[in-house]
């Protein structure tokens, strides 16, 4: 039925994870075998240059967020930076209080601290969000109470493309004391983000959702916020993070930010069209559903399920197309793991009301820079075709029909 | 093509699944759900003289629970009714060239679907 012979692969899958550009590639090279030193070895030639290019790396990421050089830190993953932050804040605020809120739509590096944050004595509690997923601000004010010392709400969730109001947010907490971490993973590089603007005391950065390579990441801590470190050591990092600088990724982070800032403006207009354009298309197939907010959004993100059409059999089908992109349904929740107790309804798109014991067809498109028009048109062409197909084995669509 | 954590063998089921329809006037009907994925499976037998001569599945599911429901028609067309109980999930699993453990229990699934028809069916024969 359907052509798998695909040549050219159609990746619209950004959001977890983007080629590396080759300019930055080529900024990273020299710092493998020329320039290897240790930064840290600063009484040496060899130390040098790579500690010159760390300095020059982060005044890049620092310009990218509006921020200053020193308040940027290095890490080896958003990840590790969202773990860094919590962990470091809720512990040198203890003794002003104990309790964290999060929204319960958070990477699962936000969330599944809660359990270890318990152990240290804090409680945790979950900020709802409405079926657009943006931060309901009532419960917000409602959970933040006498004891509230830090709260965690994501700038953008990349399952369902919803960007949140934080300069808004930012404003209370500041006004109630509450120290604000927000995982920028899936807006810093993407789309404008200044810190001073949205009012945020630590942000954390991910170099390889905007053509950085993995293995680098950030975390802007505001000066004068006191932190924690959580990986004890050497004197890296200003003290926050021990561990040898990974130069040759940082190097590459920086280029990557560097070239974010330049070329922005020109790539979110360009991706936001085509994802219009996909959106818009997308829109003529029956029982679809689209998740996330209609407008306040991550440019060139669609996301969407679709009744009577399971999401892993589509991300598959879409993949023998030739068309790479996610899913957050449940069967395909963890397919590496070691049992089934591992497939769990994705924690956003139960959040967000989609019901959580129907394996729905939950797609997440996410388009970049490389993505043309023409890509679209061929990914739109190809949808209906397959959605027919998974619907026709489906015994529960001639149900829904009136059948049997 | 393999791809990822499935087998050659069920990539080819998922991508040309076997007997998918429905048969008109089925001996026997089984549907059964999993409620740890929501997947949903039914399963049409034609049984002629205590014989399986045809079977039919429609599946709501991902790729392990659609190229488990083929390969269970495929292993049960042609065997007697005594033989097709005793077919196992094991028995599927094996024949798909193994199924990552978190999908075993779409395995269990085609089981149970073939066990439900083959109840539909002695059922509407009186005998069960």
């Amino acid at each position: 039925m359907l052509y798998f012979d695909i040549m050219n692969r159609v990746y619209f899958d950004h959001a977890a994870t983007t080629p590396v550009d080759k300019r930055v590639l080529e900024a990273m090279l020299p710092y493998f075998s020329d320039s290897f030193g240790n930064p840290s070895s600063v009484l040496i030639e060899e130390g040098g240059p790579p500690r010159q290019a760390l300095d020059e790396a982060r005044k890049k990421v620092a310009n990218l967020i509006g921020a200053r050089s020193e308040e940027v830190l290095f890490t080896s993953s958003a990840t590790e930076s969202n773990n860094l932050a919590i962990k470091g804040l809720a512990l040198a605020h203890k003794s002003k209080g104990n309790k964290i809120l999060f929204s319960e739509i958070e990477h699962y590096s936000i969330m599944l601290q809660a359990d270890s944050l318990r152990g240290l004595g804090f409680e945790v509690d979950f900020v709802k969000v409405d079926t657009d997923g943006l931060i309901d601000m009532a419960d917000l004010k409602k959970k933040v109470t006498k004891g509230t010392i830090l709260a965690s709400i994501m700038q953008a969730n990349m399952e369902i493309g919803t960007v949140q109001p934080i300069k808004e947010i930012g404003r209370f907490l500041k006004e109630q004391g509450v120290l604000f971490h927000s995982d920028g993973a899936g807006t810093c590089g993407q789309i404008p983000v200044n810190v001073q603007e949205l009012g945020v005391d630590a942000m954390t950065i991910s170099g390889h959702q905007f053509y950085g390579p993995k293995g680098a990441a950030g975390l802007y801590l505001r000066s004068g916020v006191p932190m924690r470190p959580i990986l004890h050591g050497g004197f890296q990092e200003m003290g926050y993070r021990a561990g040898t600088e990974n130069v040759p990724a940082i190097v590459g982070f920086g280029e990557a930010s560097r070239l974010a800032q330049v070329e922005m403006e020109e790539k979110v207009a360009r991706v936001a069209r085509l994802g219009q354009k996909l959106w818009a298309g997308i829109a003529s197939i029956t029982y679809l559903h689209f998740t996330g907010h209609p407008t306040q959004r991550l440019p060139g993100h669609v996301s969407f399920w679709i009744e009577f059409v399971e999401g892993e059999s589509l991300l598959l089908w879409l993949n023998l197309n030739g068309i790479a992109a996610s899913t957050g349904s449940a069967c395909a929740s963890n397919v590496l793991a070691a049992d089934e107790t591992g497939l769990k309804a994705s924690h956003v798109l139960t959040a967000v009301g989609v019901p959580p014991e129907i394996c729905h067809g939950s797609i997440t498109f996410s388009l970049g820079r490389e993505n043309t028009e023409e890509e679209v048109d061929y990914a739109l062409s190809v949808m209906p075709t397959i959605v027919d197909r998974l619907r026709e084995m489906s015994p529960l669509y001639e149900k829904a029909k009136g059948g049997k | 093509m393999a791809q990822g954590p499935y087998s050659d063998k069920v990539m080819d089921h998922f991508m040309h699944p076997r007997n998918m329809g429905e048969i008109e006037d089925a001996s026997g009907v089984g549907e059964v759900g999993n409620p740890a994925c929501g997947d949903v499976m039914r399963l049409y037998l034609k049984i002629e003289d205590g014989k399986i001569v045809d079977a039919k599945f429609k599946t709501f599911g991902c790729g392990a629970a659609i190229a488990s429901s083929s390969m269970t028609t495929e292993l049960i067309k042609g065997k007697s009714i005594d033989e097709a109980l005793k077919l196992s999930n094991e028995a599927v699993s094996e024949a798909l060239g193994g199924l990552p453990p978190a999908k075993q229990h779409c395995s269990v699934l085609a089981e149970d679907a073939l066990r439900a028809a083959l109840e539909d069916y002695k059922k509407k024969q009186g005998t069960a």
